[in-house]
């Protein structure tokens, strides 16, 4: 037998190692479609319960939207289920097409080309567009698929402080000898909820000849006045060389992700990419789906000017209810605890209450930066959100942590 | 020895801490495995090494368990300055 005894227990041993650090991760059932009220089973086997989601990245509120759902209908209808095969040889169809141009005109780009995820998008397009005399210079908190494709670059690398422009303006000096720099950054950092001051960044980039590659999956279809993303804030609308998005959070919440920017690097992607040259299509209706979602939010800013309101009033709430946030304006709040048991607990507590959120710690976050990470959608209604405040409110009573600064949490808890 | 491990303590303050930063880095203090460093940013301390001592560091042995402390790294160091 090849699957030896001694081989399940070596494996074994490793996920006992990985229970025994408190890393496990349990499984979550969601019984209903996705939406900011869903059925959940959790632990599994326990009874079903309706709970407040405050932890989807369903920013839009567009995941299960009538009109979303009816255009995947009418793509499976009408282009079929699934295209049996890549993109270059007989996976593409027109919609795949009307999509890019779509994905195109929405971000302010020369061209675009889709990916199977975001995930692969970003674990592509480095390797396609850059050789060994080259070097990408990468926020130190970029995500972790940014890193993936990094490392199957040939490209050197090099880091700089997260959103320190001085450390990378340093960088970029000591790096004038490549013949391509590229800088990398997430638009939107899924952990924090920073926004990357890109105007600054680009006017380094411009200053320092060098490329800049944003991931804006945490970004597309609701930050800046139209929905469009970080470049759109920051006013630097068409001066992006690359963006990589996910049709997997905000637009539309199914799967499917893409490179877009100028016309040559995109088109090297479709040359030479490996996860689009050696991966499936994606399926028509999701195709067919995201078109429609890109009409909703090219035709209305309403969903994206209920997001910002339920953003403003969620921080403003917590606040006053004396928990710590990390500051700022996108929907991605962390309440910070620092103690990675204590956010454990208090997501498990919370869930009590009928608020599904998470706690994120070490290694997914720095250690002694643990938090439970709340995530604001344009499906959330204010009573909604009351609700979630009124449970952290009680919860953060029981473990006596309502107005306790860092260093308060911190000398009752650890770190 | 002393010398050295002065300077790659600079090095860290200056490439991987925040002013605000309240650690104190001794010779044995962790800082990949206490998350101070990841081992994505590990990169360019790697570079730092190489340049300053005029040594190659292969992967193989710039591990994060090699770079965790000053303490480590500059044994590191002074192995391939031996040779």
């Amino acid at each position: 037998m090849v699957y030896s005894d001694r081989t399940r227990q070596l494996f074994a041993d490793e996920l006992t190692s990985i229970r025994g650090k408190g890393l496990f991760k349990e499984k979550r059932f969601i019984c209903s479609a996705q939406d900011a009220e869903i059925e959940v089973e959790y632990p599994e086997g326990a009874p079903r319960r309706r709970v407040l989601n405050f932890c989807a990245n369903n920013y839009l509120g567009l995941s299960s939207h009538p009109e979303v759902v009816a255009a995947a209908h009418q793509g499976l209808e009408e282009r079929g289920y699934g295209m049996s095969s890549v993109r270059f040889i007989c996976g593409t169809q027109d919609i795949h097409r009307d999509l890019e141009n779509r994905l195109t005109e929405f971000l302010g780009t020369e061209d675009t080309i889709l990916f199977p995820s975001c995930l692969d998008a970003n674990a592509g397009v480095f390797e396609a567009i850059l050789g060994a005399e080259d070097v990408i210079i990468a926020d130190r908190l970029i995500h972790a698929s940014l890193v993936d494709g990094i490392r199957l670059c040939s490209a050197e690398y090099d880091t700089f402080k997260h959103m320190d422009m001085k450390h990378l303006e340093k960088k970029l000096e000591a790096h004038q000898d490549k013949r391509h720099r590229l800088i990398v950054t997430d638009g939107v950092f899924s952990m924090d909820g920073d926004l990357c001051p890109l105007g600054e960044m680009v006017a380094l980039a411009e200053k320092y000849d060098a490329m800049v590659l944003v991931d804006e999956c945490h970004a597309s279809g609701f930050i800046g006045k139209t929905g469009r993303g970080t470049h759109e804030h920051f006013g630097v609308l068409g001066r992006i060389d690359l963006i990589t998005t996910t049709l997997g959070k905000a637009l539309g919440g199914a799967s499917g992700g893409c490179v877009s920017g100028r016309r040559e690097l995109v088109e090297l992607c479709r040359q030479k990419a490996r996860p689009y040259l050696f991966s499936n299509a994606i399926a028509p209706s999701i195709v067919s789906a995201s078109i429609k979602v890109l009409d909703i939010v090219s035709g209305s800013t309403e969903r994206r000017d209920r997001l910002e309101w339920n953003t403003r009033y969620f921080r403003e709430q917590i606040v006053a209810a004396g928990l710590n946030i990390r500051e700022g304006e996108t929907p991605i709040a962390p309440v910070m605890l620092y103690n990675a048991k204590l956010a454990n607990d208090m997501s498990r507590d919370m869930y009590a209450e009928g608020i599904y959120v998470v706690g994120f710690f070490f290694p997914v976050v720095p250690a002694g930066a643990a938090r439970i990470r709340v995530q604001l959608s344009a499906s959330h209604t204010k009573e909604m959100i009351d609700q979630c405040v009124a449970a952290f409110r009680k919860v953060g009573e029981k473990y006596g942590i309502l107005g306790l600064d860092k260093q308060g949490i911190i000398d009752k808890y650890g770190m | 020895m002393a010398d050295m491990k002065e300077v790659i303590k600079e090095y860290i303050v200056d490439e991987y801490l925040d002013d605000d930063d309240d650690i104190e880095l001794t010779d044995t203090t962790p800082i990949i495995s206490s998350g101070i460093v990841d081992s994505f940013s590990m990169v360019s301390l790697k570079a730092f090494l190489e340049k300053k001592y005029g040594i190659s560091l292969p992967d193989s042995e710039a591990t994060p368990e090699a770079f965790d402390t000053v303490q480590s790294i500059c044994a590191l160091v002074q192995k391939h300055l031996a040779k």
